[in-house]
């Protein structure tokens, strides 16, 4: 189609747009993976020790031997947790039980209380993360000595999937996700409103190319990039951090797929509200970047938000592609255990398509 | 010798909720004419062109484009029509040939005539050396004459011209309607809006419209005997401007 055609030569004659299309992906790439760290160093912590037995000695000693924490004080009673939390350097207390060895022997497991400072949710989600990760390592070790098949130390949180306890497994699904939403929205509504602000739109009006026709060609060129980018984005993803694909990098594909589709409706519904590219690019940010970045759970944990804005979340597409790349990529999950975000990021892009080409249609065909 | 009616409108009539753009509005225009249609700003012109090129639907009124029902089969219309606006229509980021080759595209055209046709139009406006240049470093003259050629390169049976010279100095001007009769002899109608006045002298026949209603049809000559004006511009004046002191 030539249409489709002429909009690949506007993309690659315009050196500017291909610098956004991949220069910004891998610079964010890198830039969250080397300078934004979101995991922690040194973070002070308590302990309250009920036990005093061999496990929570060397337990203690498995938090302290970490570069994550230091044990900056031993409590001796309930109370004074509190105080120490006022205080405000000390980021967790670790409380075990009395007699911990001996109930791990008999029932064969028991239960440490982790209490994390909530003032700064993000740093008490990694903080209580990581000390699940070394509660978690340990009690694998012990698994294994006794040969018992359930892990004997039970954490009240837990965060399995992310053994090395690095930040990248949390930045690149995000990150995918991000980047998907800018290129997607963002470039389709401005090359759709800048051909509104030439005035070529309206020679495309005029010809026999039905509405439809303009947004699939408009909107398939950079169906490609997106994906493109997202083959990209995950081979740095392998190669510079380490990161590969657990889950099937074929389905995975496929929900990248229907999250672009999303996304290019997104940005067909944008072109539709406005007629310059300045408000195509003010909108875009501000209704899709912002909410992408901080709602979706890519930085802030959206069990940390207030109960609100977990509804709030609910209806942004972003938080449902997250969880679902995080699953694919880092669980290895399988269509089995995502299939009810699929559905709901497969009923949203189809409903934003139908909206959006009906709203360009009556759009253009009333305004001057 | 009965000539025939390319466009055949009857009490056309356009709302917009309670503002009527377009007030039962009635005229033919002829094979091979060349049409102006004139009016002030917000004269309800733009809404017309609308209809007549099958982007906005008549509120009543019959209205045939081309042999084609304008209310019914719109999308016909477009195949048989040609359309250059006030604005730019070109892509500033291709090539004098890529955008012929767009546009031949979008009307369907087969490759091997298209290429035909356009190196055959390159060589007729003497634009060959031009040919791989980008649309942004050629003179707005040119892109303008090129703009029309490629708004008349699938044969289309009517070209609108929505103010296709405004900006353009006086000599590209002159060319530019060489060019336009040219294009009416070969039996394509062009229906031409313009608020430059001489132009109208140009014309076959022009429509004066104020106030969304045509309040003045004929050839230019006729107009101005018939209010006793030397110029179209004097004719315009004085048929628009009573009204509009009223408002």
């Amino acid at each position: 189609m030539a249409f489709v055609r002429k909009e690949f030569i506007h993309i690659f004659r315009d050196y500017r747009t291909l610098i956004i299309l991949f220069g910004i992906p891998a610079a964010q790439i890198l830039i969250f993976g080397y300078a934004v760290r979101t995991d922690l160093k040194n973070a002070a912590i308590a302990v309250l020790d009920n036990a005093h037995d061999e496990v929570s000695k060397e337990l203690t000693q498995n938090i302290e031997a970490s570069k994550f924490f230091y044990v900056a004080r031993q409590l001796d009673s309930y109370d004074e947790i509190d105080a120490t939390f006022k205080e405000g350097k000390i980021r967790a207390v670790v409380v075990f039980p009395e007699k911990m060895a001996a109930t791990i022997t008999r029932e064969g497991t028991a239960t440490i209380s982790l209490i994390a400072d909530g003032t700064e949710p993000n740093t008490a989600s990694l903080v209580t993360g990581y000390i699940n990760g070394i509660l978690s390592t340990y009690s694998a070790s012990l698994t294994g000595e006794l040969t018992a098949t359930m892990p004997l130390i039970m954490p009240e949180v837990r965060m399995y999937f992310n053994p090395n306890l690095e930040s990248h497994y949390m930045f690149i699904p995000g990150l995918i996700t991000l980047i998907l939403i800018m290129i997607c929205s963002l470039m389709t509504s401005v090359t759709i409103v800048r051909e509104k602000e030439y005035g070529t739109m309206e020679v495309l009006l005029v010809s026999p190319l039905r509405p439809w026709q303009i947004i699939v060609g408009k909107a398939t060129p950079y169906f490609f990039l997106s994906l493109i980018n997202v083959i990209v984005i995950l081979l740095m993803a392998w190669f510079v951090f380490g990161l590969p694909v657990q889950g099937s990098i074929a389905l995975l594909i496929a929900e990248c797929m229907l999250y672009i589709l999303l996304g290019l409706a997104l940005g067909i519904l944008i072109s539709t509200l406005t007629g310059k590219m300045e408000n195509a690019i003010f909108i875009s940010f501000l209704a899709l970047m912002l909410p992408a970045l901080l709602l979706s759970g890519f930085i802030f944990p959206i069990e940390n938000m207030p109960k609100i804005y977990d509804y709030v979340t609910m209806i942004l597409p972003p938080r449902w592609f997250v969880d679902v790349i995080r699953a694919i990529m880092i669980k290895g999950a399988g269509i089995g255990y995502v299939w009810k975000e699929t559905l709901i990021l497969a009923v949203t892009a189809l409903l934003l398509m139908v909206i959006s080409i009906q709203k360009f249609k009556t759009r253009l065909g009333e305004a001057k | 010798m009965e000539r025939e009616k390319v466009i055949e409108v009857r009490d056309l009539v356009k709302k917009f909720g309670a503002f009527t753009a377009n007030d039962h509005l009635s005229f033919d225009v002829y094979r091979g004419e060349i049409f102006g249609f004139l009016g002030a700003n917000g004269a309800g012109k733009t809404t017309a062109i609308r209809i007549l090129c099958g982007l906005s639907r008549p509120t009543s009124g019959r209205v045939m484009v081309a042999g084609i029902d304008a209310s019914r089969r719109p999308e016909e219309i477009k195949k048989r029509i040609g359309y250059m606006s006030q604005r730019f229509s070109l892509y500033e980021d291709l090539t004098v040939r890529e955008n012929i080759e767009l546009y031949g595209g979008i009307y369907g055209m087969r490759m091997k005539e298209l290429i035909h046709r356009r190196e055959a139009m390159l060589q007729r406006l003497s634009f060959t050396s031009y040919g791989d240049t980008l649309i942004r470093s050629l003179p707005l003259g040119l892109r303008q004459k090129l703009s029309f050629a490629t708004a008349v390169f699938h044969d289309p049976e009517i070209v609108f011209l929505d103010e296709p010279t405004s900006g353009v100095d006086p000599v590209t001007r002159r060319q530019f309607w060489e060019m336009i009769y040219e294009t009416a002899s070969q039996g394509i109608t062009v229906f031409v809006t313009t608020h430059y006045m001489d132009e109208a002298e140009y014309c076959d026949r022009i429509t004066i419209m104020n106030e969304g209603k045509i309040v003045a049809l004929d050839t230019p000559s006729v107009l101005r005997q018939q209010y006793g004006t030397a110029t179209v511009e004097e004719l315009f004046v004085k048929i628009t401007r009573p009204q509009r002191t009223m408002v």
